[in-house]
């Protein structure tokens, strides 16, 4: 192959920086993050499965549902406990800890949700 | 067929270089803008939208002008253009990228667009601009490469891309009319209210968008043994010529209806415009040399285009071609948007100037739109200069 | 079978598009209905069933107390995390005064009432039956709900002020620059965040929605109840007889912002 003195060290080069991350981290197993669970609570809107994977499905039907179809505003669980249908005013009633609920999944999984340029998170006061 | 674009004389690269120091200066500014938002700009609450949106339905004018040298050739064979159509599907394209860059830079939200598709809203004029310009742009990638390919191999294009030719041209047609009613179809902006303004955008799009190549094409005629043809550059001056003779028709039509009728708001945005807006002891006039300039500019350019023919002068056309093109610029690209936010719906006045930032922007896609020009012509030159000599 | 003008320019348009129905158009024409349905929609909604917010702004009520539209002016931006930049060029406005001719914009009639002209007046989102800007928003994310309250959903908003163009009352704002930053003597352009809001985001429109949470509290518009005392503004369902502010408007002489326009303002306002 012409030229290929050149061409296939720089091929592995870039193979090589290219999966840098991968095998940089081998051998290494990730914790994944344990979070800190409200104590007043010990029941969701949902089961624990469901909001892992669905709370944004959820957050985005609850908005589309009270912002278009004027919904009502709260719910109820079967077990009969009442929330807000609300991300600031229901779910960081109880999950006021940001910190260490909502940024611990978040920076582990790299996930950057813009929910906080709008939204405002409990202060220190409210917790 | 791309390897022709990276073979050049040395102005050439210089050229290129020019436009990307232009690019590399614009999308430093364009980091600002993303950082503090679009208030980097002259835009306000009052006039909300600005360069960006000007330039950009300018523009859409000089894509679909590209129509008048696809049409003669295609659909009446007409084969004095032969050697020109694929510059006129080849500005469309460098046009229609600027049309995008435009509305990306002026959104206040940009990772947001796609919600456009993934919300489709048909009863929004901007939803159909979307997809007549994204359609406009595949249509004549398709046309152009396809049959510069096959001339390149020799050989005839193949059947198939006829289709594409013949939707290129209603599609050229839709996309400024879509264009113009973004503007048409709003209550309480009287300047933009009117039937005429989609006829009114064809006009001037059929006299820049062929005023523009032309320049491109003499341009290169000085600098490559490409030739346009007496016989072709003669159409395209009567093309051109009758084009902005309707436009300048059709500004005067406006002017008719709005002043003999002395119905206020016709007349506002076009005091304001064209002689200056009093309001509160106060004249508002910061863009009436401009709008002036560009009704003198446009007719000496008429006058001299014909001049020009007479005398068979290429030089005499090229400028005549510029001031075309300028008056229409400034008519469009500047006086038609800004003008219709003035004075404001509650009759208020707000003056807009543009600043650095958005003026660097502004440039960078233009150096862009013209860096995407020049790539595609040198291969299309190339292509045309090796079969025929 | 009634048609009315819109439905007869959308069988229109369906109708030039495929080519073939042109007839049931013209028949539609020939017998006048169009003509006919254009005048009797000069009422309020075209289907007067349902709810349809609406509010009436006595503005000699504001005349007698001078402050009272900066106090409702306040409650309402406070309540709604509005920013306040301290320039006109990156204003945000839900609710705010303009003087009165340039609210009722007057033309040729330079000989109104003294006491009219720089009158300040208090104006707002009209949440029109007829909204350009929900016909231009390209993502759906202004709309129209079935109470007749014009929304947005700034989660979707892309920026692209079509709708501010479209709005003839300039009653939408876009957020320019960062709402929840700061000026340069660091004070921030929210004075003072209420948690039970949220504020908005760089680069989207907003505007007033009449106080939608605050209804669903069974509560009236925070700007009503400031001015509830004066008795100088009213809101409730326009199609219901019983409302107050449909008393009001069976009592009172009231006028629209530019009915001309077609787009059915649900505000009115007694001069």
């Amino acid at each position: 192959m012409y030229g290929s003195g050149r061409i296939i060290p720089a091929l592995i080069i870039f193979v090589g920086l290219m999966t840098f991350p991968i095998w940089y981290n081998a051998g290494k197993a990730q914790q994944p993050p344990v979070l800190v669970l409200p104590t007043e609570h010990t029941e969701c809107v949902r089961d624990a499965q469901y909001m892992r994977e669905s709370h944004m499905v959820l957050l985005h039907e609850w908005r589309d549902d009270i912002l278009r179809k004027s919904g009502p505003r709260s719910g109820v669980t079967a077990s009969g406990m009442q929330y807000q249908r609300s991300l600031q005013q229901g779910c960081m009633s109880c999950h006021y800890d940001k910190k260490n609920f909502c940024d611990q999944c978040h920076d582990y999984t790299a996930v950057v949700p813009d929910c906080w340029a709008c939204h405002l998170e409990p202060t220190k006061e409210a917790i | 067929m791309i390897e022709k674009a990276f073979q050049g004389s040395k102005g050439y690269w210089t050229w290129i270089a020019c436009l990307l120091a232009v690019i590399a200066i614009g999308g430093m500014f364009y980091v600002q803008q993303w950082n503090y938002g679009l208030g980097i700009t002259g835009m306000s609450r009052d006039v909300s939208w600005g360069l960006y949106i000007s330039q950009f339905t300018f523009l859409v004018g000089v894509a679909a002008g590209g129509l008048m040298l696809v049409l003669p050739y295609y659909l009446h064979n007409y084969k004095e253009f032969g050697r020109i159509t694929i510059l006129g599907e080849f500005m469309a394209i460098a046009a229609v990228v600027m049309c995008l860059m435009f509305i990306i830079a002026d959104l206040g939200q940009p990772m947001r667009a796609l919600n456009v598709l993934l919300h489709p809203t048909p009863q929004s004029m901007l939803f159909w601009d979307m997809v007549v310009l994204n359609g406009y742009l595949a249509l004549n990638l398709i046309c152009g490469w396809a049959i510069l390919h096959s001339e390149y191999k020799g050989v005839k294009y193949s059947n198939w891309v006829k289709p594409f030719i013949y939707l290129s041209i209603p599609w050229a047609i839709s996309i400024h009319t879509v264009t113009a009613f973004l503007y048409a179809g709003l209550p309480g902006r009287d300047y933009w209210l009117t039937a005429i303004l989609a006829p009114r955008f064809l006009a001037s799009a059929f006299a820049a968008g062929p005023a523009l190549l032309l320049i491109i094409a003499l341009i290169i005629e000085r600098n490559t043994l490409f030739r346009v043809g007496q016989v072709a550059k003669d159409k395209l001056v009567t093309i051109i010529s009758y084009a902005a003779i309707i436009n300048f028709f059709f500004l005067a039509c406006e002017f008719f209806s709005a002043y003999y009728s002395q119905y206020p708001s016709k007349m506002y945005t076009k005091d304001y415009l064209f002689f200056g807006l009093e309001k509160d002891g106060s004249i508002f006039n910061n863009l009436v040399p401009y709008m002036q300039a560009s009704v003198v500019i446009g007719l000496i350019g008429i006058a001299m285009i014909f001049y020009a023919r007479s005398k068979k002068s290429d030089l005499l056309l090229g400028i005549s071609c510029g001031l075309i093109f300028l008056s229409l610029w400034i008519d469009k690209g500047l006086g038609m948007v800004l003008g219709g936010f003035v004075p404001n719906p509650m009759g208020q006045v707000t003056q807009y100037y543009p600043t650095i930032p958005e003026l660097g922007i502004t440039a960078a896609v233009w150096a862009t739109g013209f860096l995407i020009l020049t790539i595609l012509y040198k291969v299309a030159i190339s292509v045309k200069l090796e079969k025929e000599l | 079978m009634k048609k009315d003008r819109r439905d007869f320019l959308k069988l229109a348009g369906c109708a030039a598009v495929a080519g073939v129905g042109s007839s049931t158009a013209f028949h539609s024409l020939l017998r006048g209905e169009a003509e006919a349905a254009g005048l009797r929609r000069a009422g309020t909604k075209k289907e007067k069933t349902g709810v349809r917010l609406g509010m009436v702004i006595d503005i000699q009520k504001f005349l007698d107390d001078q402050d009272l539209a900066r106090r409702c002016i306040r409650v309402c931006h406070q309540i709604h995390n509005v920013p306040e930049f301290g320039n006109p060029k990156d204003e945000i406005k839900w609710l705010w005064t303009d003087r009165f001719e340039h609210v009722f914009v007057k033309d040729t009639h330079y000989r109104q009432a003294q006491h009219l002209q720089g009158m300040p007046v208090l104006t707002l989102c009209n949440h029109c039956d007829n909204p350009p800007c929900v016909r231009a928003c390209p993502t759906k994310a202004t709309f129209k709900k079935a109470d007749g309250i014009v929304g947005m959903d700034y989660h979707r908003c892309i920026g692209c002020r079509f709708c501010m163009a479209a709005c003839p009352y300039g009653a939408r704002s876009f957020n320019w620059r960062d709402p929840r930053g700061m000026d340069e003597h660091g004070r921030s352009f929210i004075r003072e965040l209420n948690p039970d809001y949220p504020a908005r985001t760089m680069g989207v429109v907003e505007k007033c929605n009449f106080c939608s949470k605050r209804l669903a509290q069974g509560k009236l518009p925070a700007c009503v109840e400031e001015a509830a005392g004066a008795e100088a503004m009213f809101f409730g369902d326009l199609n219901d007889p019983n409302s107050e502010v449909s008393r009001v408007l069976r009592e009172k002489f009231t006028i629209q912002r530019r009915p001309s326009l077609g787009t059915y303002p649900s505000v009115f306002y007694i001069i």
